[in-house]
């Protein structure tokens, strides 16, 4: 058997995987409660525009993808409160109109290749050390700015009505929320890919949904999950080799699978 | 506990609202609003369906802008109103939340100390003892680790009033908060809501459609329907209310 420590980039791969695991269920729980997660599906094929946009210029993708990310969540968010058009039109517009902003630039590049077929599917041999830098540096301050606001994001979660009554600036923080799951999009995008983003924010979180537990203890058992998937998938990945972000995703679906018989058994 | 101000009640206006309009599109929902409220009130505000009370009550928050008129609270107009810890707040969905979300008793009662202190500040111990409080007021101290969806609607009812209550309200605002709850619970609803105002000496209104259930505990009725037709005490109230039956000739 194959000695899977050996390797340089199946550790950058593991710990950036583990990062990776840590935070996105902690947007996630927000974005699902809100009944907000489909806008994780929209921002990840907007951050394909960004990754494209990267591999143009011939800058970092990540970096490229972050910028795009961000500022089309704020257009979106903007979209959404303005309520000039329906919530989901303007996710729809979002998704449809990067999609094809990508493969502009994508033909413009010449980049249909395998390092996109990396970028959309993800792999572990995509990490650099650079990378695991950004996604370290980007995973703190969401974590940061979560803890921050922890209890104010639970309370507009909650009730959005009593928390604006109760003194909270509900409006910004919407727009902070939807910034730091731009945020976590784009540094999950080496690790599970574009098309697959959108799993890792929402499944562990609907898993730990099933349990019924407190708030506080429903993001453990979420992190839990998201945590052993990612573990689980990159060796599962590494040693049968297959897609690291369809191992990841399959693993976590798996769990909620397990999860929803063992609930309805009794 | 909320601070008592017996020596100033009924007195002090604590709600004023005057010449308030508002309109959605082109339909008019309400129509030149005049409402004083004095503090220590209890006041019922009464109205059907489409009455624009609900409409109303949001303008008190400020949670909606009016067409037309102003709102003063507590003395501060309601455009620079920055006093939210001292309003108390119980929302008409409050019964009709979502059922999964993954909250403990506790957990919901404590966000009614999250606006008190503010951004970038930890919950302390003392907003734990709060919560707690507020809980043993309203009866549900053994809820305390309970999901909130698995408890009955009265039950989640007195926990959102708990809510309220850890803010340490002067004003508390209620919307339509026994819609869906049994006859026997909601007597013991409004049974709760006179020892706030009478024991904690709170401003309470009161937003319904169901006028029997309450009129025996408030001090005041106004009826609302696009404007304000009748505001008076309770005894006048049913004095008059034969001629209220056809407000608009």
């Amino acid at each position: 058997m194959l000695d899977i420590f050996q390797y340089g980039f199946v550790l950058r791969g593991l710990e950036a995987g583990m990062i990776v695991a840590l935070i996105a269920p902690l947007i996630g729980i927000f974005l699902v409660l809100r009944r907000y997660s489909l806008i994780a599906d929209t921002l990840a094929h907007v951050s394909l525009a960004g990754v494209a946009l990267g591999l143009l210029l011939n800058i970092s993708p990540i970096l490229s993808a972050l910028g795009v990310t961000i500022v089309s969540s704020l257009g979106i968010e903007r979209l959404r409160t303005t309520k000039r058009i329906y919530g989901e039109s303007a996710l729809a517009l979002f998704l449809s109109g990067s999609l094809a902003v990508a493969t502009i630039l994508l033909s413009l590049g010449h980049g249909f290749n395998t390092n996109l077929f990396n970028y959309l599917f993800g792999s572990i041999v995509t990490v650099t050390q650079t990378d695991v830098y950004t996604i370290a540096i980007l995973a703190l301050i969401v974590v940061a700015v979560l803890t921050a606001f922890y209890k104010e994001l639970v309370y507009i979660t909650f009730d959005e009505e009593s928390a604006q009554v109760g003194g909270i600036p509900t409006r910004r923080i919407n727009t902070l929320l939807i910034v730091l799951a731009a945020l976590t999009i784009s540094l999950s995008i080496p690790i599970i890919g574009i098309l697959l983003i959108a799993a890792l924010i929402v499944i562990p979180v609907i898993a730990a949904l099933q349990l019924r537990k407190s708030f506080a203890q429903t993001i453990l058992y979420a992190e839990g999950i998201s945590l052993f998937s990612v573990l689980a998938g990159i060796f599962t990945s590494f040693y049968l080799d297959l897609s690291t972000g369809g191992t990841i995703v399959l693993i976590m679906l798996a769990i909620f699978l397990l999860i929803m018989a063992y609930k309805n058994w009794d | 506990m909320p601070i008592a101000h017996p020596e100033t009640e009924h007195e002090e206006n604590v709600i004023e609202v005057h010449d308030v309009s508002f309109s959605y599109d082109a339909s008019e929902v309400l129509q030149n609003i005049n409402l004083t409220i004095h503090r220590g009130d209890y006041l019922g505000l009464v109205g059907g369906n489409g009455s624009g009370k609900t409409t109303l009550i949001k303008i008190i928050l400020g949670l909606l802008k009016p067409s037309s008129g102003t709102v003063r609270l507590l003395g501060t107009n309601i455009g620079s109103f920055k006093d939210w810890s001292k309003i108390g707040y119980v929302p008409q969905k409050a019964t009709s939340f979502d059922s999964n979300f993954p909250a403990t008793v506790q957990e919901v009662v404590l966000m009614g100390r999250y606006g008190r202190r503010g951004l970038f500040h930890r919950i302390t111990q003392q907003d734990r003892e709060k919560a707690q409080q507020a809980l043993r007021y309203v009866e549900m101290e053994e809820y305390t680790d309970r999901l909130i969806g698995d408890l009955s609607g009265g039950q989640q009812q007195r926990v959102f009033i708990a809510r309220a209550l850890a803010t340490e309200p002067e004003i508390m605002f209620l919307d339509e908060p026994t819609v869906g709850v049994e006859k026997n619970i909601k007597d013991d609803f409004y049974i709760l809501l006179k020892k706030l105002n009478e024991q904690l000496h709170l401003t309470v209104v009161l937003v319904t459609h169901d006028i029997e259930s309450m009129a025996h505990e408030a001090m005041h009725i106004a009826c609302i329907d696009q404007t304000i037709f009748f505001h008076d005490s309770v005894d006048m109230y049913f004095k008059e209310s034969h001629k209220l039956i056809h407000p608009h000739p």
